[in-house]
C-alpha cells in the first residue's frame, strides 16, 4: 500500500479517506509554539465533489488513492454507459451517470475528454474547455440584429440549453464555453 | 551572481525580496520602538550562542543540528543551533545580570506555513522578580507600544485558559476525558486523521492541543491582545506548577488576531525538577522514536547555583509585523522566506 506522509502534502494529490479518493486543494501547517504540529486541510471528494475540512497530525501518513487523469475519445451512450476510448490503446472505459454527471449534456461523440479514473474505474469526465455543437431548437433568429443584448434560449444537439444571441438560426453551429456554460461565437462547419 | 539567467522560471525571478520595502521599512521600525521601550526601562540587551552543544528536549519542537570540525574536535562534534536563547539566558540570570533582553534568529526543524517560517525573529526577555502576571502586563505594555499608529487595539483582556477553552468547548480542559475532549472535537468536525498512520493513541494532550489551536485560539486576541494564563501542568514546559487542584502552570501565552504572539513563564528555578523534566521529554522522545537530544548540563548547573525569581517571555516578531500591517502570511513580512533563502 503507497502512503503519503503530512510531508509530502500539496495540492493535487489524491489519497484515500473513508474508502473514499480525495483530492487535496489546500493544505496548511498549524502549529502552536509548545504543542502538537497538525495540518489543516481541505479535500475534495473526487466521487461526489463535496469539499470537506479535515486535520491531521503532522508527521502522520494516509494511503495514496491510485488516481490518474487520461485523454480519451468519446464514442457513444449505450443508454447506460458512456463509452470512451484511449487513443493509443484503442482500449475502451464505460462511465455511469454517476461518474458522467452534468458533463453528459456537453459530450459530442469524437472528442477529446479528460477522464479521471480511479483503479482504473472512471470517476469522472471533463468534457474539453470548447465544445461545438449544433442548434437543434431556438425561436426564429432576427436577421440584421449582431447586437447580442437580451438574447433568447437554444437547445443544442446533445440536450444542453444556452442562452444565444437573437441572429443565431435552428441549423447553426456555435462554440460553447462548457466550464461556464455560455456561448461563445458562432462556428464554421 | 546566480546561474539562472532572466525568465528562467522561478528561480530567475525569486532573487527579490518577497516583503514590500515598506514592510521592511516596518520592520526597521518596530525593531527600534522595541530597543527603546528597553532601554527606558533600562533593561540590559544581550547576545547568545546560536550553536550549542545541547539542543531542546521539547518533544514538540526539532533542533537543527550541524557540526562543528577543527582545533578541539579533530572527529567533529554535533552543534544545535538553537530554536530560543533560553537556556543560556537563565545562565546570564543566574550570574547575576539582572533584567535582560534579546533579539535573535532562531530555527526550528520542520516548520512551514502561513504562520511559520524554520527561521524567525524573536523577541526574548526576562524580568528578576516577576511573575507571569506581572509580566504580562508587560508583554500588554510592548504590544501597544510597538503597534501604536499602526493599528488599533482595543484594551487588552486576559482570560484563564480554562475559561477560554469552556467558553468554546463547554468542556473544562483539566478534568474532561480524553474520551470527552475527542467526542468536542468530532463535533467540530475536527477528527485527527492519519488512518494509516501509527504512533501512541491520541491521549487529553492531543486533543486539547487540537481544541485549542483550530477552535479555541482563532477566536482570541480580535481586535485586541488576549492573554491566556494558567495552563494545565502537563503543558507546564519551562514554567512552575503551582499546587492545588487542579496543579496549574504559571505559564501564558498573548494571542493577538487568532494568532499566537508571545509565550511566558513564572520561571522554574529547581534544577531537580527541571532535571526531571528533561528526562521525561527524553523519555517520550525515545518513545516517539525521536531523535535523542542531549541534556543541557550548564544550565541545570546555573540552576543549582541559584536562578533569581522571574518570569521570562518569547515574542515572535514576524507575527508582530504580520498584526501591524494586516498581512495573513509570513513570507509578506520576511525579506527572503524559506522558500527564496
Amino acid at each position: 500500500m503507497a502512503t503519503y506522509s503530512t510531508n509530502e502534502f500539496k495540492a493535487g494529490l489524491k489519497i484515500i479517506l473513508d474508502g473514499d479518493p480525495f483530492a487535496i486543494i489546500e493544505n496548511e501547517f498549524v502549529k502552536p509554539g509548545k504543542g502538537q504540529a497538525f495540518n489543516r486541510v481541505k479535500l475534495r471528494n473526487l466521487k461526489t465533489g463535496r469539499v470537506v475540512d479535515r486535520t491531521f497530525k503532522s508527521g502522520d501518513s494516509v494511503e495514496a488513492a491510485d488516481v490518474v487523469e487520461v485523454e480519451m475519445q468519446y464514442l457513444y451512450n449505450d443508454g447506460e454507459f458512456w463509452h470512451f476510448m484511449k487513443p493509443d490503446t484503442f482500449e475502451q472505459y464505460g462511465a455511469d451517470a454517476a461518474a458522467v454527471g452534468d458533463s453528459a449534456k456537453w459530450l459530442k461523440e469524437q472528442d477529446a475528454c479528460i477522464l479521471t479514473l480511479w483503479n482504473d474505474v472512471p470517476l469522472s469526465v471533463t468534457p474539453p474547455n470548447f465544445v461545438v455543437l449544433r442548434v437543434t431548437e431556438t425561436d426564429p433568429g432576427v436577421r440584421g440584429d449582431t447586437s447580442g443584448g437580451g438574447g433568447k434560449p437554444a437547445t443544442l444537439e446533445t440536450g444542453a440549453v444556452v442562452r444565444v444571441p437573437l441572429f443565431i438560426d435552428v441549423g447553426e453551429l456555435i462554440r460553447v464555453d462548457t466550464r461556464s456554460g455560455e456561448y461563445v461565437a458562432r462556428a464554421k462547419e | 551572481m546566480t546561474a539562472a539567467g532572466p525568465g528562467d522560471g522561478a528561480a530567475g525571478r525569486d532573487w527579490r525580496p518577497a516583503a514590500s520595502a515598506a514592510v521592511l521599512r516596518l520592520r526597521a521600525d518596530l525593531l527600534a520602538r522595541i530597543r527603546a521601550w528597553f532601554a527606558a526601562r533600562g533593561v540590559l540587551e544581550v547576545e547568545t550562542p546560536l550553536l550549542s552543544a545541547a539542543g531542546t528536549t521539547d518533544p514538540q519542537i526539532e533542533s537543527f543540528t550541524t557540526r562543528y570540525l577543527g582545533p578541539g574536535a579533530p572527529q567533529g562534534r554535533t552543534g544545535y543551533l538553537h530554536t530560543s536563547p533560553e537556556f543560556p539566558m537563565k545562565r546570564l540570570l543566574a550570574a547575576g545580570s539582572g533584567s535582560i533582553f534579546q533579539i535573535c534568529r532562531v530555527l526550528r526543524q520542520g516548520e512551514l506555513g502561513p504562520r511559520h517560517n524554520p527561521e524567525f525573529t524573536l523577541v526574548e526577555w526576562y524580568r528578576v522578580g516577576a511573575d507571569h502576571h506581572a509580566l504580562m502586563e508587560e508583554v500588554q505594555d510592548l504590544v501597544s507600544a510597538a503597534l501604536g499608529g499602526y493599528r488599533p487595539l482595543a484594551a487588552p483582556e486576559r482570560v484563564s485558559y480554562r475559561e477560554a477553552f469552556e467558553r468554546r468547548t463547554g468542556l473544562d480542559p483539566h478534568r474532561a476525558s480524553p474520551e470527552a475532549l475527542e467526542a468536542c472535537a468530532r463535533r467540530h468536525g475536527l477528527a485527527a486523521d492519519g488512518a494509516a498512520g501509527a504512533g501512541a493513541a491520541p491521549d487529553a494532550e492531543f486533543w486539547r492541543d487540537l481544541l485549542l489551536s483550530h477552535l479555541v485560539a482563532p477566536a482570541l486576541g480580535r481586535g485586541r491582545l488576549t492573554l491566556l494564563y494558567d495552563y494545565p501542568a502537563s503543558q507546564a514546559s519551562l514554567a512552575r506548577v503551582r499546587l492545588g487542584d487542579p496543579p496549574l502552570a504559571e505559564r501564558f501565552e498573548a494571542f493577538l488576531d487568532g494568532m499566537e504572539l508571545a509565550n511566558g513563564f513564572h520561571e522554574l528555578a529547581d534544577a531537580g525538577e527541571q532535571r526531571r523534566r528533561f528526562e521525561a521529554d527524553r523519555h517520550r522522545r525515545r518513545a516517539r522514536g525521536q531523535a535523542s537530544v542531549p541534556i543541557d548540563t550548564r544550565l541545570l548547573a546555573a540552576l543549582e547555583a541559584g536562578l533569581p525569581d522571574c518570569a521570562g517571555v518569547a515574542l515572535g516578531f514576524d507575527r508582530l509585523v504580520m498584526t501591524a500591517c494586516g498581512a495573513r502570511r509570513i513570507e509578506e513580512v520576511l525579506a527572503f522566506p524559506y522558500e527564496r533563502a
